[in-house]
């Protein structure tokens, strides 16, 4: 039973804000990502958690028990949080063998030997590592590394699990073995977890829920389908999903008492029951935007479909992204398998209107998404 | 009223959460408490010294009618540099430093630089064995070879016997060749060729061959690709060596002590340290003054230097070679040139101290002249003073265990500390807690070793504070010389916590591990190595320290290095030299154990200095 609650969370270096107010709750058991670009203050989030820095201002609540809050006078260290790390370097220690890194903090629980020995041999076998359990690190892959780092997490049986990139340092094959893993425990030991990467595929694929950060700020909390589907502004749907999530300009006109959105050829209704939320911002153009799987590609001409000129074709195997430029948009789209579409063929494009989210080009905030369209 | 309450309550929690997190902060408590020690050891003296150099001294009373001890006064410095003594006060002085200096430094560049190139850059054999032995004349006290120039050079103008060129050849050196400026230069040049050497091969060692290749290959010659790549890249490393090589021998007592007293030559520190033999302390004072001046003058200087190197990016990691130049017929010719070099600058002058000790009366090579009294002899009036030989010699034995005693004290308290101090400062980096303990502890630095001896003999003459009188007692001996020692343990600390990641500990934090159990088990393991090459270090330098503790001996607490100067100084010179050969070999001998039992980490530690 653990639940996390991060209140007005403030952390600057040296004058420069790391994070900014941030306000995260995390509920008991839940896998919760925290996702963002290189500097946008997601480590120095965990290691607000972790108690390894010391926020500005804000309190940190585990359990409904104050950790930290500098205005009440309250601080508890990281040796007395009882929470788990994994660090993206492992921080195993080189000089122990791995029954050694492991062992460490549970003699200091004043264990009897033979209880520490079980452990031991409890959590190696979990991560599969039984018979290296007198290696070095410096005598182990990178990929059993992080399974010790694991190992000695678990060891200690803490409620929190914290994980800082633990998978960034693994070649890529080994990394989609270790999500796995990775998932399998948490499901095992219904602990808590916090964990931060840049990777969007590994934060879809693991999480519960995602937090996506940027520049300190806290962006948007959802389910990975709500992140993906709904992304509460543009960096988001910009940073979440690969190939990247296309995105058009286009001017908002009114003919005959219907509101569309219009960029060259494209033009789709804007629904009557949202009209009054776009007009109410008063503004004379959209970005729309859309996912490259959700564009339809023909090499007919059809009726309602629009003409456009294939740029480049990328085929990955299970799929093939094409580059397609209409006017002066570049698209990209998404088709499954091998095509034998060409470079610089004509094809004719589809848009799902009912996949396409509006954002405020000042803001960069959604203002219609796709759930929204369908009503 | 109200508004007062509250502030006062606010004041209050932030005090009780600095409180409470302290406790978890050893880093933090440790930058406290070295900075509040580091202050009262260093900053302390830095003021009580100027503080001197401005009031009356005890020796100004019977100079200057009407002053009062302690009242202020800019009289030292008008007698230092505007009167009619100045000239010989300081000017003098001053330019023979800065001549001693520049002629120092070139000869020791010349030498290091060729040197280094030789044995980092080109195909000559033997290129290990060479790296490891060049430098260990460093090892050595700076005026060894001195005293063994003294041996060859000596002429009978000043008292005692003429040296062994007069001997064998009839010949008397001219005075300019037996003392002052000339041997001083050639004395010191060929000691500190080590430290250039260590700067400068260090620098070549980064210069990738293939930043040279890349010029040969767009058809430069061999001279114009060393012209206008290699030294270009190792300018800075030539520079910064020049500079240090400079601060050095400039301040540097031990040689110019043995061959410029004779004739009257002084240098700053030898000028200090006959003003205070002369009790004239402040003179002293105020000459201590502009030696702290001139070094940190030269460090600022140097750390722009350095800063411009750290913009040169020598090392891609990835891809490093250093393909040898080839010396073709050279090679041995080259190898054995340098064999011949080492034999000059470290064998030849034990050689000859040893032989010296040998002699019933100095000056006399003939066989029926040779005796082992000075080793062995019982106490005879007749020679030396009565001083028994070296091995019967309680005072000396005594000197044995006085210099191994600080040496051994001084490396373990210096490695803990500049462990302690490594840690404190790293964890803490960027803040201005950390900024001020590195800068407190290498305080040290500036300080002249002989005005620094002069300020704690003051200091801790009487009770000071917390502190007793310390005069007279060992004690004073470790304290200064941990002290001064103290910026090159808290670098080569802080390096060696630098090559930890903070990871390896914070995980262990995490887990439930006290602070002192992680100190223990995981930090001191990893920084093992470094604080051991710190320790010889430390205790190298202990054992071979003069200048900074020449004024604060007394019979009881004499060490190795005072027993010669004071031996030489009654021109007893066989004892003079043998106990130079027992320095020296309790020096070899502990590197030697140490590099056996801890692995070749040694002299490595030089180069981190």
């Amino acid at each position: 039973m653990s639940w996390i609650e991060l209140r007005k969370i403030k952390k600057s270096y040296s004058g420069s804000p790391a994070v900014r107010e941030l306000n995260l709750k995390i509920e008991d058991r839940q896998f919760v990502t925290l996702l963002g670009p290189s500097g946008c203050g997601k480590t120095t989030t965990l290691r607000v958690i972790a108690g390894l820095e010391e926020p500005d201002s804000g309190e940190i609540i585990v359990d409904g028990k104050i950790l930290f809050s500098r205005e009440k006078g309250i601080f508890v260290p990281p040796e007395k949080r009882k929470l788990g790390l994994i660090f993206q370097s492992y921080a195993l220690w080189p000089h122990m063998t791995v029954r050694k890194n492991i062992s460490l903090a549970l003699e200091e629980m004043h264990l009897a030997r033979e209880k520490i020995d079980g452990i031991i041999k409890e959590v190696l076998e979990k991560v599969q590592l039984t018979e290296y359990i007198d290696r070095y690190p410096s005598e182990l892959s990178g990929g059993q590394q992080q399974r010790v780092a694991v190992a000695r997490m678990i060891a200690a049986e803490p409620s929190i699990f914290l994980m800082d990139e633990p998978l960034s340092n693994l070649d890529a094959m080994l990394r989609v073995d270790m999500r796995t893993e990775l998932k399998r425990l948490h499901h095992e030991l219904g602990a808590t977890t916090v964990y931060v990467t840049h990777d969007q595929v590994e934060a879809l694929t693991l999480s519960d829920r995602i937090a996506v950060m940027e520049k300190g700020i806290l962006k948007q909390v959802g389910t990975p389908e709500e992140i993906y589907k709904k992304p509460a502004d543009l960096f988001v749907a910009r940073f979440v999903g690969s190939p990247r999530i296309n995105s058009i300009e286009g001017k908002l006109v009114s003919e005959s008492g219907n509101y569309f959105f219009k960029k060259g050829d494209i033009k789709r209704k804007i629904n009557k029951k949202v009209e009054s939320i776009i007009l109410d911002l008063k503004v004379n153009s959209l970005i729309a935007t859309i996912r490259p799987e959700d564009i339809d590609v023909s090499q007919r001409e059809r009726e309602g479909w629009t003409k456009a000129d294939v740029y480049s074709v990328l085929p990955a195997g299970s799929e093939t992204i094409l580059s397609v430029k209409k006017d002066e948009i570049d698209l990209s789209v998404k088709v499954n398998g091998f095509t034998d579409i060409r470079m610089n063929d004509t094809v004719w494009i589809y848009i799902d209107p009912f996949k396409m989210n509006y954002y405020d080009p000042r803001s960069g905030k959604l203002i219609l998404d796709v759930g929204l369209q369908r009503k | 009223m109200n508004e007062a309450v509250r502030a006062k309550s606010t004041i209050i929690t932030k005090l009780k959460y600095q409180l409470i997190r302290i406790r978890y902060r050893t880093d933090i408590l440790l930058s406290l408490i070295f900075i509040v020690i580091f202050s009262f050891l260093v900053l302390f003296p830095l003021v009580k010294i100027i503080v001197n150099s401005l009031t009356y001294q005890d020796y100004d009373l019977r100079l200057v009618r009407n002053a009062r001890l302690g009242a202020f006064t800019g009289y030292h410095y008008i007698r230092v540099f505007a009167s009619s003594l100045s000239y010989s006060i300081f000017i003098k002085p001053f330019i023979n430093s800065l001549l001693v200096g520049f002629g120092v430094t070139i000869v020791a560049m010349i030498l290091g630089s060729l040197l280094a190139w030789v044995i980092v850059r080109t195909d000559i054999p033997w290129k290990r064995f060479f790296d490891s032995v060049i430098v260990i004349p460093y090892m050595m006290p700076s005026w060894v070879i001195a005293l063994a120039w003294l041996i060859i050079f000596k002429n009978d103008r000043i008292a005692g016997e003429k040296g062994m060129f007069s001997y064998f050849f009839g010949i008397t050196p001219p005075d300019w060749f037996s003392y002052g400026l000339f041997p001083i230069i050639v004395c010191l040049g060929l000691h500190y060729y080590s430290y250039s050497y260590l700067l400068i091969s260090g620098a070549l060692k980064t210069v990738n061959s293939e930043l040279e290749e890349a010029g040969f290959i767009a058809g430069l010659k061999k001279s114009t690709v060393l012209r206008k790549i290699t030294f270009p890249i190792v300018l800075p490393a030539l520079g910064s060596s020049f500079v240090l090589t400079f601060t050095r021998s400039m301040g540097t007592f031990g040689t110019p002590a043995l061959l410029g007293l004779p004739v009257r030559f002084f240098n700053l520190p030898t000028r200090i340290y006959a003003s205070i033999n002369s009790n004239n302390t402040g003179d002293a004072y105020v000459l201590a003054l502009v030696l702290v001046v001139l070094a940190g003058i030269t460090i600022y200087i140097n750390s722009r230097i350095v800063g411009v190197r750290k913009s040169f990016v020598t090392m891609a990691g990835k891809g490093f070679r250093n393909r040898p130049n080839a010396l073709g017929v050279w090679r041995y010719p080259l190898a054995f040139l340098i064999i011949f070099f080492l034999i000059i600058v470290f064998l030849l002058p034990l050689l000859l101290l040893l032989w010296d000790t040998f002699l019933l009366y100095p000056g006399d090579y003939s066989i029926s002249n040779l005796t082992t009294h000075f080793w062995v002899g019982k106490s005879n009036f007749k020679i030396a003073s009565g001083e028994p030989g070296i091995f019967r010699n309680p005072g000396i034995w005594n000197g044995v265990w006085n210099s191994v005693r600080l040496g051994v004290l001084a490396a373990l308290i210096n490695g803990f500390l500049g462990l302690f101090i490594g840690y404190a400062v790293v964890r803490n980096r960027g803040t201005r807690l950390s900024k001020s303990l590195e800068a407190v502890s290498f305080a040290p630095y500036v300080f002249p070793s002989i005005a620094m001896g002069a300020i704690y003999l003051g200091m801790f003459a009487r009770p000071f504070g917390p502190i007793p009188a310390l005069y007279g007692t060992f004690t004073l001996l470790v304290l200064i010389v941990v002290v001064k020692n103290m910026p090159f343990s808290s670098r080569s600390g802080i390096s060696a916590m630098l090559q930890i990641d903070k990871s390896l500990e914070e995980s262990a934090g995490i887990q439930g591990i006290p602070w002192f159990k992680r100190f223990r088990k995981i930090i001191f393991p990893l920084t093992a190595s470094g604080f051991l090459s710190g320790m010889i270090l430390t205790f190298i330098t202990a054992m071979r320290e003069l200048s900074l503790i020449i004024l604060l001996v007394t019979p009881n607490t004499r060490v190795l290095t005072t027993m010669i100067f004071a031996y030489e100084d009654q021109e007893e010179i066989q004892h003079a030299n043998g106990v130079t050969i027992i320095l020296i070999t309790l020096i070899v001998l502990a590197n030697f154990i140490v590099r056996k039992f801890f692995g070749n980490k040694g002299l490595t530690g030089l180069k981190e200095t």
